[in-house]
């Protein structure tokens, strides 16, 4: 069984998740991988984010 | 950072309108659904098909291989929803269903992940056979 931790698991959801949101919603190579990149930091910006906000509303 | 959406790709261009008019329309659609980045390799798209079938297809194994859980009936309406989204995944839910794949009940937190991974795989599945029937209208490049 694969038990990654919860963050390589953020990073594997957002490495698939961006790759398919660029190619899909850009119509040139350059564009698809500037948008996939903008999507990969947002998922994992937003994971660090709303898990450091759930860190000290739990303190 | 750019975030400007796709603009329509038929609009002026003869070519993409009359190669548009050329066979079942709905072909692409229809194979992106039953396997992953099919849709786009039947445009010549050999790369983005490449990308997109690794992408959906590590999803869906990363999924199995955390002990994720394949909906197999619905039960109340959220079981419907995962079903719908296992559904996207075309082919590989219904080998995975067939082989008896994925684990039951969810027992742990990485479990439920896994459950999520197959479910997404699914739906953004369903995004890339749109965008195969899109680059076979014309309607992106």
């Amino acid at each position: 069984m694969f038990h990654p931790s919860h963050f390589a698991a953020v990073l594997l959801f957002a490495l698939c998740a961006s790759t398919v949101f660029g190619i899909t919603m850009r119509d040139t190579p350059q564009r698809m991988f500037r948008y996939g990149a903008y999507c990969f930091i947002l998922f994992l910006g937003s994971a660090v984010v709303l898990s450091w906000v759930m860190f000290l509303i739990a303190r | 950072m750019s975030t400007t959406p796709n603009k329509p790709a038929a609009a002026g261009k003869p070519n993409a309108a009359r190669q548009s008019n050329q066979g079942f329309v709905y072909l692409p659609l229809i194979a992106g659904w039953l396997f992953p980045g099919a849709g786009h390799f039947l445009q010549r798209k050999w790369i983005r098909g490449a990308l997109l079938a690794v992408s959906i297809i590590a999803m869906f194994a990363l999924g199995l291989a955390m002990q994720g859980k394949l909906y197999t009936s619905a039960q109340d309406i959220l079981d419907l929803l995962g079903v719908a989204g296992d559904l996207g995944t075309g082919v590989l839910y219904f080998v995975g269903r067939a082989a008896g794949w994925g684990g039951q009940p969810i027992q742990t937190t990485v479990a439920d992940y896994g459950t999520k991974f197959i479910v997404v795989a699914g739906l953004l599945n369903i995004i890339a056979a749109v965008d195969a029937h899109n680059l076979r209208t014309g309607r992106k490049s």
